[in-house]
Protein backbone atom coordinates (compact mmCIF):
# COMPACT_ATOMS: atom_id res chain seq x y z
CA UNK A 1 0.00 0.00 0.00
CA UNK A 2 1.18 3.48 -0.78
CA UNK A 3 1.47 5.37 2.50
CA UNK A 4 2.56 8.65 0.99
CA UNK A 5 2.24 9.69 -2.60
CA UNK A 6 3.16 12.92 -4.36
CA UNK A 7 2.27 13.85 -7.92
CA UNK A 8 3.79 16.75 -9.83
CA UNK A 9 5.12 18.27 -6.62
CA UNK A 10 6.58 21.68 -7.43
CA UNK A 11 8.04 24.43 -5.27
CA UNK A 12 9.65 27.63 -6.53
CA UNK A 13 11.81 30.12 -4.66
CA UNK A 14 11.44 33.22 -6.79
CA UNK A 15 12.42 32.06 -10.25
CA UNK A 16 14.29 29.02 -8.99
CA UNK A 17 12.53 25.67 -9.12
CA UNK A 18 13.67 24.09 -5.85
CA UNK A 19 11.49 21.06 -6.47
CA UNK A 20 10.10 20.57 -9.93
CA UNK A 21 7.30 18.17 -10.96
CA UNK A 22 8.49 15.38 -8.71
CA UNK A 23 6.40 12.21 -8.52
CA UNK A 24 7.20 9.99 -5.59
CA UNK A 25 5.68 7.46 -3.26
CA UNK A 26 6.55 5.57 -0.12
CA UNK A 27 5.25 2.09 0.56
CA UNK A 28 3.91 1.18 3.99
CA UNK A 29 6.75 -0.20 6.11
CA UNK A 30 9.47 0.78 3.69
CA UNK A 31 12.61 2.84 4.23
CA UNK A 32 13.13 5.27 1.39
CA UNK A 33 16.45 7.06 1.02
CA UNK A 34 16.59 10.53 -0.49
CA UNK A 35 19.95 11.60 -1.86
CA UNK A 36 21.36 14.24 -4.12
CA UNK A 37 24.03 16.95 -4.14
CA UNK A 38 23.65 20.06 -1.97
CA UNK A 39 20.80 22.24 -3.18
CA UNK A 40 19.09 19.37 -4.94
CA UNK A 41 15.81 20.07 -3.16
CA UNK A 42 15.78 17.23 -0.63
CA UNK A 43 15.00 19.33 2.43
CA UNK A 44 12.57 21.43 0.39
CA UNK A 45 10.70 18.23 -0.41
CA UNK A 46 10.52 17.47 3.34
CA UNK A 47 9.32 21.00 3.93
CA UNK A 48 6.47 20.76 1.47
CA UNK A 49 5.41 17.31 2.72
CA UNK A 50 5.33 18.55 6.32
CA UNK A 51 3.68 21.83 5.19
CA UNK A 52 6.50 24.04 6.45
CA UNK A 53 6.28 25.50 2.94
CA UNK A 54 3.22 25.71 0.69
CA UNK A 55 3.23 23.87 -2.64
CA UNK A 56 3.19 25.80 -5.88
CA UNK A 57 1.49 22.97 -7.69
CA UNK A 58 0.99 19.26 -7.40
CA UNK A 59 -0.66 17.11 -4.80
CA UNK A 60 0.44 15.09 -1.78
CA UNK A 61 -1.66 12.23 -0.45
CA UNK A 62 -1.19 10.42 2.85
CA UNK A 63 -3.03 7.12 3.25
CA UNK A 64 -5.08 8.08 0.22
CA UNK A 65 -6.14 11.39 1.72
CA UNK A 66 -5.18 14.66 0.08
CA UNK A 67 -3.12 16.55 2.65
CA UNK A 68 -2.11 19.45 0.41
CA UNK A 69 -2.88 22.76 2.08
CA UNK A 70 -3.08 21.44 5.65
CA UNK A 71 -1.18 23.16 8.48
CA UNK A 72 2.02 21.63 9.92
CA UNK A 73 0.36 20.60 13.19
CA UNK A 74 -2.46 18.90 11.29
CA UNK A 75 0.02 16.93 9.18
CA UNK A 76 1.83 15.94 12.35
CA UNK A 77 -1.37 14.76 14.03
CA UNK A 78 -2.27 12.68 10.97
CA UNK A 79 0.92 10.71 11.54
CA UNK A 80 3.77 12.36 9.66
CA UNK A 81 6.68 13.38 11.90
CA UNK A 82 10.02 14.91 11.00
CA UNK A 83 13.40 15.95 12.30
CA UNK A 84 15.46 18.90 11.14
CA UNK A 85 18.73 19.18 9.27
CA UNK A 86 19.96 21.67 11.85
CA UNK A 87 18.72 20.24 15.14
CA UNK A 88 15.76 22.15 16.55
CA UNK A 89 15.28 20.83 20.04
CA UNK A 90 13.92 23.04 22.81
CA UNK A 91 17.23 23.95 24.38
CA UNK A 92 16.06 25.34 27.69
CA UNK A 93 13.57 22.60 28.40
CA UNK A 94 14.62 19.35 30.07
CA UNK A 95 15.14 16.38 27.76
CA UNK A 96 11.99 14.67 29.04
CA UNK A 97 9.85 17.81 28.57
CA UNK A 98 10.92 17.99 24.91
CA UNK A 99 9.41 14.57 24.36
CA UNK A 100 6.33 15.18 26.56
CA UNK A 101 5.39 18.05 24.25
CA UNK A 102 5.11 15.52 21.43
CA UNK A 103 2.94 13.23 23.57
CA UNK A 104 0.64 16.11 24.53
CA UNK A 105 0.18 17.64 21.12
CA UNK A 106 1.23 15.09 18.52
CA UNK A 107 -2.06 13.21 18.26
CA UNK A 108 -5.69 14.22 18.03
CA UNK A 109 -6.61 12.43 21.24
CA UNK A 110 -5.96 14.12 24.56
CA UNK A 111 -3.57 12.33 26.87
CA UNK A 112 -3.39 12.73 30.65
CA UNK A 113 -0.17 14.25 31.93
CA UNK A 114 0.71 11.06 33.82
CA UNK A 115 0.32 8.97 30.66
CA UNK A 116 2.27 11.51 28.62
CA UNK A 117 5.13 11.49 31.13
CA UNK A 118 5.21 7.70 31.19
CA UNK A 119 5.14 7.41 27.42
CA UNK A 120 7.80 10.10 27.00
CA UNK A 121 10.05 8.39 29.55
CA UNK A 122 9.73 5.14 27.60
CA UNK A 123 10.73 6.91 24.38
CA UNK A 124 13.65 8.68 26.03
CA UNK A 125 14.75 5.24 27.14
CA UNK A 126 14.18 3.85 23.63
CA UNK A 127 16.67 6.34 22.15
CA UNK A 128 19.06 5.70 25.05
CA UNK A 129 18.87 9.00 26.90
CA UNK A 130 17.16 8.00 30.14
CA UNK A 131 20.22 8.82 32.22
CA UNK A 132 20.13 12.37 30.83
CA UNK A 133 16.39 13.04 30.92
CA UNK A 134 16.48 15.79 33.54
CA UNK A 135 19.22 17.81 31.81
CA UNK A 136 18.39 20.89 29.76
CA UNK A 137 18.44 19.71 26.15
CA UNK A 138 21.19 22.18 25.23
CA UNK A 139 23.67 20.29 27.42
CA UNK A 140 23.52 17.16 25.23
CA UNK A 141 26.11 16.25 22.62
CA UNK A 142 25.11 16.67 18.98
CA UNK A 143 24.53 12.93 18.57
CA UNK A 144 22.29 12.88 21.63
CA UNK A 145 20.44 16.02 20.53
CA UNK A 146 19.63 14.24 17.30
CA UNK A 147 18.41 11.21 19.23
CA UNK A 148 16.26 13.50 21.35
CA UNK A 149 14.76 15.01 18.23
CA UNK A 150 13.91 11.50 17.05
CA UNK A 151 12.29 10.71 20.41
CA UNK A 152 10.23 13.91 20.21
CA UNK A 153 9.10 12.96 16.71
CA UNK A 154 8.22 9.42 17.84
CA UNK A 155 6.14 10.84 20.69
CA UNK A 156 3.69 12.14 18.10
CA UNK A 157 3.03 8.48 17.16
CA UNK A 158 3.91 8.79 13.49
CA UNK A 159 3.27 6.23 10.80
CA UNK A 160 5.79 8.03 8.65
CA UNK A 161 9.00 9.50 10.02
CA UNK A 162 11.13 11.85 7.93
CA UNK A 163 14.75 12.02 9.05
CA UNK A 164 16.75 14.92 7.67
CA UNK A 165 20.45 14.07 7.84
CA UNK A 166 20.30 12.17 11.09
CA UNK A 167 23.94 11.16 10.70
CA UNK A 168 25.54 14.40 9.52
CA UNK A 169 28.28 15.57 11.84
CA UNK A 170 28.42 12.32 13.81
CA UNK A 171 31.52 10.25 14.50
CA UNK A 172 31.92 6.83 12.95
CA UNK A 173 30.72 5.08 16.10
CA UNK A 174 27.77 7.42 16.44
CA UNK A 175 26.76 6.75 12.82
CA UNK A 176 26.66 3.05 13.66
CA UNK A 177 24.47 3.74 16.68
CA UNK A 178 22.17 5.95 14.62
CA UNK A 179 21.78 3.20 12.01
CA UNK A 180 20.90 0.77 14.74
CA UNK A 181 18.31 3.25 16.04
CA UNK A 182 16.73 3.55 12.58
CA UNK A 183 16.48 -0.22 12.37
CA UNK A 184 14.74 -0.38 15.74
CA UNK A 185 12.32 2.35 14.68
CA UNK A 186 11.46 0.31 11.61
CA UNK A 187 10.82 -2.72 13.81
CA UNK A 188 8.05 -0.67 15.40
CA UNK A 189 6.32 -0.64 12.02
CA UNK A 190 7.17 2.97 11.25
CA UNK A 191 7.80 3.90 7.63
CA UNK A 192 10.85 6.06 7.02
CA UNK A 193 12.09 8.59 4.49
CA UNK A 194 15.63 9.66 5.18
CA UNK A 195 17.86 12.28 3.65
CA UNK A 196 21.46 11.29 4.08
CA UNK A 197 24.92 12.03 2.78
CA UNK A 198 26.51 9.09 4.55
CA UNK A 199 26.28 6.63 1.65
CA UNK A 200 27.17 3.46 3.51
CA UNK A 201 24.38 4.19 5.96
CA UNK A 202 21.74 4.87 3.35
CA UNK A 203 22.80 1.90 1.23
CA UNK A 204 22.47 -0.54 4.10
CA UNK A 205 19.34 0.87 5.77
CA UNK A 206 17.11 1.71 2.79
CA UNK A 207 15.32 -0.64 0.44
CA UNK A 208 14.82 2.02 -2.16
CA UNK A 209 16.59 5.24 -3.01
CA UNK A 210 15.41 8.31 -4.87
CA UNK A 211 17.92 10.76 -6.33
CA UNK A 212 17.17 14.45 -6.75
CA UNK A 213 19.25 16.86 -8.79
CA UNK A 214 18.38 20.52 -9.41
CA UNK A 215 14.92 19.85 -8.00
CA UNK A 216 14.11 17.02 -10.38
CA UNK A 217 14.03 13.29 -9.80
CA UNK A 218 16.78 11.75 -11.89
CA UNK A 219 16.84 8.19 -10.62
CA UNK A 220 15.03 5.77 -8.37
CA UNK A 221 15.73 2.17 -7.48
CA UNK A 222 17.36 -0.30 -5.15
CA UNK A 223 20.67 0.73 -3.54
CA UNK A 224 22.48 -1.55 -6.00
CA UNK A 225 20.79 0.02 -9.03
CA UNK A 226 21.57 3.50 -7.74
CA UNK A 227 25.19 2.67 -6.99
CA UNK A 228 25.71 1.52 -10.54
CA UNK A 229 23.57 4.12 -12.29
CA UNK A 230 25.62 6.10 -14.78
CA UNK A 231 23.48 9.18 -14.37
CA UNK A 232 23.85 9.24 -10.59
CA UNK A 233 27.59 8.81 -10.75
CA UNK A 234 27.81 11.68 -13.23
CA UNK A 235 25.83 13.95 -10.92
CA UNK A 236 28.06 13.17 -7.98
CA UNK A 237 31.45 12.98 -9.65
CA UNK A 238 31.02 15.06 -12.81
CA UNK A 239 31.32 13.71 -16.33
CA UNK B 1 15.63 11.34 51.80
CA UNK B 2 17.76 14.35 52.59
CA UNK B 3 16.58 15.88 49.34
CA UNK B 4 12.85 15.43 50.02
CA UNK B 5 13.29 16.90 53.50
CA UNK B 6 14.88 19.96 51.92
CA UNK B 7 12.11 20.19 49.33
CA UNK B 8 9.35 20.05 51.92
CA UNK B 9 11.17 22.64 54.05
CA UNK B 10 11.38 24.83 50.99
CA UNK B 11 7.63 24.46 50.37
CA UNK B 12 6.81 25.27 53.97
CA UNK B 13 8.97 28.40 53.89
CA UNK B 14 7.56 29.70 50.60
CA UNK B 15 4.01 28.75 51.59
CA UNK B 16 4.36 30.66 54.86
CA UNK B 17 5.81 33.68 53.08
CA UNK B 18 2.88 33.79 50.66
CA UNK B 19 0.37 33.37 53.49
CA UNK B 20 1.88 36.19 55.55
CA UNK B 21 2.00 38.42 52.49
CA UNK B 22 -1.67 37.86 51.70
CA UNK B 23 -2.76 38.32 55.30
CA UNK B 24 -0.89 41.63 55.23
CA UNK B 25 -2.46 42.69 51.93
CA UNK B 26 -6.00 41.78 52.99
CA UNK B 27 -5.78 43.69 56.27
CA UNK B 28 -3.76 46.61 54.94
CA UNK B 29 -6.65 49.10 54.47
CA UNK B 30 -7.65 48.63 58.12
CA UNK B 31 -4.40 49.89 59.56
CA UNK B 32 -2.78 52.15 56.96
CA UNK B 33 -3.60 55.69 55.85
CA UNK B 34 -5.36 56.49 52.60
CA UNK B 35 -2.11 57.36 50.86
CA UNK B 36 -0.78 53.82 51.33
CA UNK B 37 -3.99 52.35 49.98
CA UNK B 38 -3.74 54.50 46.86
CA UNK B 39 -0.05 53.65 46.45
CA UNK B 40 -0.82 49.95 46.70
CA UNK B 41 -3.58 50.23 44.10
CA UNK B 42 -1.03 51.77 41.75
CA UNK B 43 1.41 48.99 42.59
CA UNK B 44 -1.28 46.40 41.84
CA UNK B 45 -1.98 48.09 38.54
CA UNK B 46 1.63 47.77 37.42
CA UNK B 47 1.96 44.27 38.85
CA UNK B 48 -1.12 43.13 36.92
CA UNK B 49 0.07 44.75 33.67
CA UNK B 50 3.54 43.26 34.09
CA UNK B 51 2.42 39.79 35.04
CA UNK B 52 -0.16 39.83 32.26
CA UNK B 53 2.55 40.85 29.84
CA UNK B 54 4.98 38.18 31.05
CA UNK B 55 2.30 35.51 30.79
CA UNK B 56 2.45 35.79 26.99
CA UNK B 57 5.67 37.58 26.08
CA UNK B 58 7.87 35.82 28.66
CA UNK B 59 7.83 32.29 27.26
CA UNK B 60 7.13 33.12 23.61
CA UNK B 61 9.59 35.98 23.17
CA UNK B 62 6.99 37.99 21.26
CA UNK B 63 7.57 41.46 22.72
CA UNK B 64 4.16 43.12 22.77
CA UNK B 65 3.86 46.87 23.24
CA UNK B 66 0.07 46.74 23.04
CA UNK B 67 -0.41 46.76 26.81
CA UNK B 68 -1.59 50.39 26.83
CA UNK B 69 -4.16 49.60 24.13
CA UNK B 70 -5.74 46.78 26.12
CA UNK B 71 -5.59 48.80 29.33
CA UNK B 72 -7.15 51.81 27.62
CA UNK B 73 -10.00 49.77 26.17
CA UNK B 74 -10.81 48.71 29.73
CA UNK B 75 -10.66 52.33 30.91
CA UNK B 76 -13.04 53.44 28.19
CA UNK B 77 -15.42 50.55 28.80
CA UNK B 78 -15.66 51.71 32.39
CA UNK B 79 -16.20 55.31 31.32
CA UNK B 80 -18.93 54.46 28.81
CA UNK B 81 -20.99 51.83 30.65
CA UNK B 82 -19.82 52.48 34.24
CA UNK B 83 -22.94 54.41 35.22
CA UNK B 84 -25.42 51.95 33.82
CA UNK B 85 -24.13 48.63 35.19
CA UNK B 86 -22.79 47.17 38.46
CA UNK B 87 -19.02 47.46 38.77
CA UNK B 88 -18.06 43.72 38.71
CA UNK B 89 -19.94 43.41 35.43
CA UNK B 90 -18.24 46.53 34.07
CA UNK B 91 -14.84 45.06 34.95
CA UNK B 92 -15.71 41.76 33.27
CA UNK B 93 -16.92 43.57 30.15
CA UNK B 94 -13.78 45.73 30.10
CA UNK B 95 -11.66 42.59 30.23
CA UNK B 96 -13.79 40.88 27.60
CA UNK B 97 -13.52 43.86 25.25
CA UNK B 98 -9.71 43.72 25.48
CA UNK B 99 -9.85 39.95 25.09
CA UNK B 100 -11.76 40.32 21.82
CA UNK B 101 -9.47 43.07 20.56
CA UNK B 102 -6.47 40.85 21.32
CA UNK B 103 -8.03 37.93 19.45
CA UNK B 104 -8.48 40.12 16.41
CA UNK B 105 -5.08 41.78 16.59
CA UNK B 106 -3.39 38.50 17.44
CA UNK B 107 -4.88 36.69 14.47
CA UNK B 108 -3.67 39.50 12.20
CA UNK B 109 -0.20 40.10 13.61
CA UNK B 110 1.13 37.07 15.43
CA UNK B 111 2.60 35.79 12.19
CA UNK B 112 4.98 38.73 12.37
CA UNK B 113 8.15 38.11 14.30
CA UNK B 114 10.70 40.25 16.07
CA UNK B 115 10.80 43.95 15.33
CA UNK B 116 7.76 43.89 13.07
CA UNK B 117 5.56 42.53 15.80
CA UNK B 118 6.91 45.05 18.32
CA UNK B 119 6.31 47.96 15.95
CA UNK B 120 2.82 46.80 15.02
CA UNK B 121 1.70 46.38 18.61
CA UNK B 122 3.01 49.82 19.45
CA UNK B 123 1.33 51.24 16.38
CA UNK B 124 -1.91 49.74 17.64
CA UNK B 125 -1.74 51.90 20.78
CA UNK B 126 -1.27 55.06 18.73
CA UNK B 127 -3.94 54.02 16.26
CA UNK B 128 -6.59 53.43 18.92
CA UNK B 129 -5.55 56.55 20.83
CA UNK B 130 -6.01 58.76 17.81
CA UNK B 131 -9.15 56.98 16.68
CA UNK B 132 -10.79 57.50 20.09
CA UNK B 133 -9.57 61.08 20.15
CA UNK B 134 -11.08 61.71 16.72
CA UNK B 135 -14.31 59.98 17.70
CA UNK B 136 -14.68 61.97 20.90
CA UNK B 137 -13.96 65.29 19.25
CA UNK B 138 -16.05 64.88 16.10
CA UNK B 139 -18.85 62.55 17.17
CA UNK B 140 -19.29 63.01 20.91
CA UNK B 141 -18.06 66.59 20.97
CA UNK B 142 -15.83 66.26 24.06
CA UNK B 143 -12.30 65.10 24.77
CA UNK B 144 -12.66 63.66 28.25
CA UNK B 145 -15.24 61.74 30.23
CA UNK B 146 -16.19 61.50 33.85
CA UNK B 147 -16.14 58.09 35.51
CA UNK B 148 -18.28 57.30 38.59
CA UNK B 149 -16.01 56.75 41.60
CA UNK B 150 -16.27 53.95 44.12
CA UNK B 151 -13.79 54.91 46.83
CA UNK B 152 -10.14 54.04 47.34
CA UNK B 153 -10.66 50.99 49.54
CA UNK B 154 -13.00 49.38 47.02
CA UNK B 155 -10.49 50.00 44.24
CA UNK B 156 -7.79 48.46 46.42
CA UNK B 157 -9.76 45.29 47.09
CA UNK B 158 -10.86 44.95 43.47
CA UNK B 159 -7.25 45.21 42.32
CA UNK B 160 -6.19 42.69 44.97
CA UNK B 161 -8.84 40.21 43.80
CA UNK B 162 -7.85 40.70 40.16
CA UNK B 163 -4.19 40.21 41.10
CA UNK B 164 -4.90 36.93 42.92
CA UNK B 165 -7.02 35.76 40.01
CA UNK B 166 -4.24 36.63 37.55
CA UNK B 167 -1.55 35.00 39.68
CA UNK B 168 -3.54 31.77 39.79
CA UNK B 169 -4.16 31.87 36.04
CA UNK B 170 -0.51 32.57 35.28
CA UNK B 171 0.59 29.77 37.61
CA UNK B 172 -1.82 27.26 36.10
CA UNK B 173 -0.82 28.18 32.55
CA UNK B 174 2.86 27.94 33.37
CA UNK B 175 2.39 24.47 34.84
CA UNK B 176 0.04 23.23 32.13
CA UNK B 177 0.60 21.75 28.68
CA UNK B 178 -0.16 25.21 27.29
CA UNK B 179 2.79 26.56 29.26
CA UNK B 180 5.04 23.93 27.71
CA UNK B 181 3.71 24.79 24.24
CA UNK B 182 4.33 28.51 24.81
CA UNK B 183 7.90 27.80 25.82
CA UNK B 184 8.47 25.61 22.77
CA UNK B 185 7.10 28.40 20.56
CA UNK B 186 9.63 30.76 22.11
CA UNK B 187 12.48 28.40 21.29
CA UNK B 188 11.61 27.04 17.83
CA UNK B 189 8.18 27.91 16.61
CA UNK B 190 8.41 25.70 13.52
CA UNK B 191 9.61 22.71 15.51
CA UNK B 192 6.66 23.24 17.88
CA UNK B 193 4.26 23.26 14.92
CA UNK B 194 5.79 20.08 13.49
CA UNK B 195 5.38 18.46 16.91
CA UNK B 196 1.64 19.02 16.66
CA UNK B 197 1.21 22.34 18.47
CA UNK B 198 -1.40 24.57 16.84
CA UNK B 199 0.92 27.53 17.30
CA UNK B 200 -1.47 30.20 16.00
CA UNK B 201 -4.24 29.04 18.33
CA UNK B 202 -2.00 28.82 21.40
CA UNK B 203 -0.43 32.23 20.73
CA UNK B 204 -3.63 34.10 19.96
CA UNK B 205 -5.65 32.70 22.87
CA UNK B 206 -2.86 33.28 25.40
CA UNK B 207 -2.38 36.81 24.09
CA UNK B 208 -6.12 37.36 24.59
CA UNK B 209 -6.13 35.91 28.12
CA UNK B 210 -3.31 38.28 29.08
CA UNK B 211 -5.23 41.18 27.48
CA UNK B 212 -8.30 40.31 29.57
CA UNK B 213 -6.42 41.14 32.76
CA UNK B 214 -5.01 44.35 31.31
CA UNK B 215 -8.49 45.47 30.29
CA UNK B 216 -10.01 44.53 33.64
CA UNK B 217 -7.27 46.51 35.42
CA UNK B 218 -8.07 49.49 33.21
CA UNK B 219 -11.77 49.25 34.03
CA UNK B 220 -10.99 49.34 37.76
CA UNK B 221 -8.39 52.11 37.60
CA UNK B 222 -10.74 54.36 35.61
CA UNK B 223 -13.00 54.60 38.65
CA UNK B 224 -10.10 55.96 40.68
CA UNK B 225 -9.12 58.60 38.17
CA UNK B 226 -12.67 60.04 37.91
CA UNK B 227 -11.70 61.98 34.78
CA UNK B 228 -10.18 60.26 31.76
CA UNK B 229 -9.31 61.24 28.22
CA UNK B 230 -7.62 59.26 25.41
CA UNK B 231 -4.14 60.43 26.39
CA UNK B 232 -4.58 59.21 29.94
CA UNK B 233 -6.25 55.93 28.98
CA UNK B 234 -3.85 55.02 26.16
CA UNK B 235 -0.68 56.41 27.73
CA UNK B 236 2.20 54.73 25.81
CA UNK B 237 4.24 54.64 29.02
CA UNK B 238 1.91 51.85 30.15
CA UNK B 239 3.22 49.77 27.26
CA UNK B 240 6.87 50.28 28.16
CA UNK B 241 6.74 50.06 31.93
CA UNK B 242 5.66 46.39 32.08
CA UNK B 243 8.61 45.45 29.85
CA UNK B 244 11.04 47.37 32.04
CA UNK B 245 9.53 45.97 35.21
CA UNK B 246 9.61 42.42 33.89
CA UNK B 247 13.29 42.74 33.00
CA UNK B 248 14.00 44.30 36.38
CA UNK B 249 12.23 41.52 38.25
CA UNK B 250 13.31 38.65 36.02
CA UNK B 251 10.99 36.47 33.98
CA UNK B 252 12.16 32.99 34.96
CA UNK B 253 9.82 32.76 37.94
CA UNK B 254 6.34 34.19 38.43
CA UNK B 255 7.36 36.17 41.50
CA UNK B 256 10.00 37.99 39.42
CA UNK B 257 7.61 40.29 37.55
CA UNK B 258 5.58 40.79 40.75
CA UNK B 259 8.59 41.94 42.75
CA UNK B 260 9.96 43.94 39.83
CA UNK B 261 6.72 45.83 39.28
CA UNK B 262 6.10 46.40 42.99
CA UNK B 263 9.61 47.69 43.70
CA UNK B 264 9.86 49.89 40.63
CA UNK B 265 6.45 51.45 41.25
CA UNK B 266 7.42 52.21 44.82
CA UNK B 267 10.79 53.51 43.70
CA UNK B 268 9.16 55.72 41.10
CA UNK B 269 6.78 57.23 43.65
CA UNK B 270 9.62 57.71 46.11
CA UNK B 271 11.95 59.33 43.57
CA UNK B 272 9.22 61.57 42.13
CA UNK B 273 8.56 63.12 45.53
CA UNK B 274 12.22 63.39 46.57
CA UNK B 275 13.93 64.23 43.29
CA UNK B 276 11.24 65.56 40.95
CA UNK B 277 13.84 66.73 38.41
CA UNK B 278 16.27 63.83 38.47
CA UNK B 279 14.03 60.87 39.08
CA UNK B 280 14.07 59.65 35.46
CA UNK B 281 17.85 59.88 35.45
CA UNK B 282 18.18 57.84 38.65
CA UNK B 283 15.60 55.41 37.34
CA UNK B 284 17.63 54.95 34.16
CA UNK B 285 20.84 54.30 36.06
CA UNK B 286 19.16 51.65 38.19
CA UNK B 287 17.85 49.94 35.04
CA UNK B 288 21.30 49.96 33.45
CA UNK B 289 22.86 48.39 36.51
CA UNK B 290 20.22 45.67 36.63
CA UNK B 291 20.52 44.82 32.94
CA UNK B 292 24.32 44.74 33.10
CA UNK B 293 24.79 42.89 36.37
CA UNK B 294 21.55 40.98 36.92
CA UNK B 295 20.59 39.57 33.52
CA UNK B 296 18.10 37.25 35.21
CA UNK B 297 16.63 40.14 37.17
CA UNK B 298 15.88 40.21 40.87
CA UNK B 299 14.33 36.75 40.68
CA UNK B 300 17.66 35.40 39.46
CA UNK B 301 19.40 37.03 42.40
CA UNK B 302 16.84 35.67 44.87
CA UNK B 303 17.23 32.21 43.41
CA UNK B 304 20.97 32.34 43.88
CA UNK B 305 20.58 33.34 47.52
CA UNK B 306 17.88 30.73 47.96
CA UNK B 307 20.16 28.06 46.56
CA UNK B 308 22.87 29.06 48.93
CA UNK B 309 20.44 28.75 51.86
CA UNK B 310 18.88 25.47 50.84
CA UNK B 311 21.79 24.06 48.90
CA UNK B 312 19.72 22.62 46.07
CA UNK B 313 19.15 23.86 42.60
CA UNK B 314 15.66 25.19 41.98
CA UNK B 315 13.86 23.03 39.50
CA UNK B 316 13.60 24.77 36.18
CA UNK B 317 10.31 24.18 34.45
Amino acid sequence: MKLLEGTGVTKHFGGLAAVSKVDFHVEQGEALGLIGPNGAGKTTLFNVISAALPLKSGQIRFKGRNITGLKPHQICRLGVARTFQSVKIFNHMPVLANVILGSYYGTSSRMSSADAAREAAALVDFVGLSALQALPAKDLTLANQKRLEVARALATKPELLMLDELMAGLTHTEVGEAMELVTRIRERGITIIMIEHVMTAIMSVCERIMVLHHGAKIAEGTPKQIATSKEVIEVYLGE
Amino acid sequence: MDMSALTSRKFVVSGLLILILFAFLVTLPLSFPGYTIVLFSTIFMYVILTLGWVMFSGPTGYISLATAAFFGVGVYTSAIIGIALPLPLVIAIGGAASFCLALLVGALTLRLRGTYFIMFTFGLVELILHFVLWWEVTITGTTGRMVPTVGNTTVYYLMLILFVFLLLTAYLIKRSRRGLALQSIGEYEDAAAHTGVNVTMVKVTTFAISAFFMGAAGAIMATRWTYIDPKIAFNPLLSFMPVVMAIFGGMGQLYGPVIGAALLTYLEQFLITRFPYYYMLIFGIIMLVVILYLPEGLAGLIQKLWQRTFGRKHEVT
